[in-house]
């Protein structure tokens, strides 16, 4: 009995804030059948904003990445000045407003900018184009996979690479024979939380894009695009679509969040 | 003699490792510092110098402008208030996940993350499709400062339960039930064994659901109709003003953003020390 009721509360709670919303739009998107659906995702700037959201995202995620592994190495194991400052400055981006990092990079490459007009004499576009959908994604994600990674090598310790290291290993062998296997569970948690954040993102897109629709306009500012034009079902089936990807990384993570905790 | 040569060679071979191992974490270090200064701290220095360079005058008209302030304060406000209803929500939620065992709790547990993987404009839209004008439940919030409550709620679900959940796994019970048969209530015992030793954790969370709240752009920018004085949250007061052309404006209240952001990383890297060095003594 002295449990029925928390239960209840956080029950209700999740179902009204979350479930709900979330079964209305599957609901919206499938009212009158799979062809509304098909039919939205198949219109061609449809198409092109995904693609370039799967772009953006194939080049973002593989450098964080690498980003994530070096830093988190240096963090978790070197030994030098300002680590501390260098931890809390990875977490930035996680406490920052998209809007200030899509900001940042219009007033960085912008016309007026810093390298405003070397850009323009050399006429490299960066804002409005790709490379600041790219620029902006990266900054919003920056973080995950240091941080998954930073706690399980703290956990680990440094014997069994000392050890290697005792024996001969070089600093390339150490790491490729002894420390990626036992991170590597943490690796894909955190690429699969910057897979998520990379094709999830908005505001800072929003800002960098210009919304050059079949040009530079991504998956996340179709929804914004369709629902604005009153086309209520083109905005539901991409984001259901982006929903839809959502679940599977959650599954991926909860598959793979129990190994690391096993390790 | 090979024998004596490799006797020979052995020390030195482990002098050039860990050269090789020093010369490693230089090249890492200036692999991450070179990343790093070109993602994040170039466009922040871009920012501070815009902001910088239009002066202080300007700043503070932007910021004191009456569009500009009833957009910092409802900000803040329903960042504030959307915390505090996390801390007390999210308490529940995680004690649920914890100490309660039903049917499905392990779905439900995996469904809290799903905030921080749905994309903030979808989180935004499924709103808008349940409470929004063609609410099937009568329940028609869009463009007021519910909407804004309520897309901050959504997104910002997972902070408090994912902080307190792991330090309610490891908290003692036997504290709880001696308390228990001394005789003090349900009540008592949590507000004095359980909740001082989840305090921590519950902070925190609720400083990234703040964080988190200040920031929010996605989950907002359908379902709060973006009305001036009105539903007007900071981050689309600055990208509006970057649209109609003014970066001065914008910059001004991305500095106040930015400034808030790093106040809550250094609160929670406070409340973090004060937890360790609470535990080492």
């Amino acid at each position: 009995m002295r449990r029925l009721g928390p239960r209840l509360v956080a029950l209700s709670y999740l179902t009204i804030i979350l479930l709900a919303p979330l079964g209305m739009v599957f609901y919206r998107t499938f009212e009158h059948g799979v062809a509304p659906f098909w039919h939205a995702l198949s219109n061609s700037e449809t198409v092109h904003a995904f693609k370039v959201t799967l772009l953006v995202t194939a080049i973002a995620v593989p450098l964080n990445t690498v980003f994530g592994v070096v830093a988190g190495l240096a963090i978790a194991r070197g030994r030098f000045r300002g680590k501390g400052f260098l931890n809390a400055f990875i977490d930035l981006p996680l406490a920052l407003s998209p809007v200030v990092v899509g900001l940042s990079l219009y007033l960085l490459y912008g016309r007026t900018g810093w390298f405003g007009s070397f850009l323009n004499r050399h006429n490299v576009q960066i804002l409005f184009a790709w490379p600041a959908l790219v620029l902006a994604t990266i900054f919003a994600s920056v973080p995950f996979v240091a941080r998954e990674v930073i706690p399980t090598l703290r956990e680990l310790g440094d014997e069994q690479e000392q050890a290697a290291r005792t024996l001969g290993a070089s600093t390339w062998q150490t790491f490729r024979r002894i420390t990626l296997p036992s991170i590597r569970w943490a690796i894909v948690y955190g690429v699969v939380l910057t897979t998520a954040r990379c094709l999830g993102e908005y505001g800072a897109v929003a800002i960098v894009s210009g919304r050059i629709v079949g040009k530079t306009e991504t998956a996340t500012l179709r929804v914004e695009d369709s629902y604005q034009n009153l086309d209520t079902t083109g905005a539901y089936s991409v984001a259901l679509v982006l929903a839809a990807i959502a679940v599977a990384v959650l599954v991926i993570m909860t598959l793979t969040k129990p190994k690391e905790q096993s390790v | 003699m090979p024998a004596a040569s490799a006797v020979v060679s052995a020390p030195r071979a482990r002098a050039a490792t860990f050269r090789g191992a020093r010369r490693g974490t230089a090249l890492s270090l200036g692999f991450v510092s070179t990343f790093l200064s070109v993602i994040v701290v170039l466009p922040i220095a871009a920012l501070m110098w815009e902001s910088k360079r239009n002066g202080a005058h300007t700043f503070w008209q932007v910021v004191s402008s009456p569009e500009a302030r009833a957009a910092l304060e409802l900000t803040l406000g329903a960042a504030v208030g959307v915390a505090l209803f996390n801390a007390v929500l999210g308490t529940v939620t995680a004690w649920v996940l914890v100490r309660d065992d039903f049917r499905g709790k392990s779905l439900v547990n995996a469904v809290i993350d799903l905030p921080f993987a749905l994309p903030t404009i979808v989180a935004g839209l499924t709103l808008l499709a349940l409470y929004g004008p063609h609410s099937p439940v009568g329940v028609d919030v869009a463009f007021t400062r519910v909407a804004i409550g309520l897309a901050l709620c959504f997104v910002t679900l997972p902070f408090v339960v994912r902080t307190a959940q792991p330090v309610l796994h490891e908290l003692d019970r036997e504290m709880e039930e001696a308390a228990r048969s001394l005789g003090a209530s349900d009540f008592t015992v949590f507000r004095r064994i359980v909740l001082p030793n989840i305090l921590p954790g519950v902070l925190s969370g609720m400083a990234l659901a703040l964080a988190r709240g200040v920031g929010e752009i996605g989950a907002v920018v359908l379902i709060s109709g973006n009305l001036p004085y009105r539903t007007e949250v900071s981050s689309v007061f600055v990208m509006n003003r970057i649209e109609s052309g003014d970066p001065a404006g914008a910059s001004a209240v991305a500095v106040v953003l930015l400034v808030v952001s790093f106040a809550l990383l250094l609160a929670i890297g406070g409340v973090r020390y004060l937890v360790t060095r609470f535990d080492r003594a």
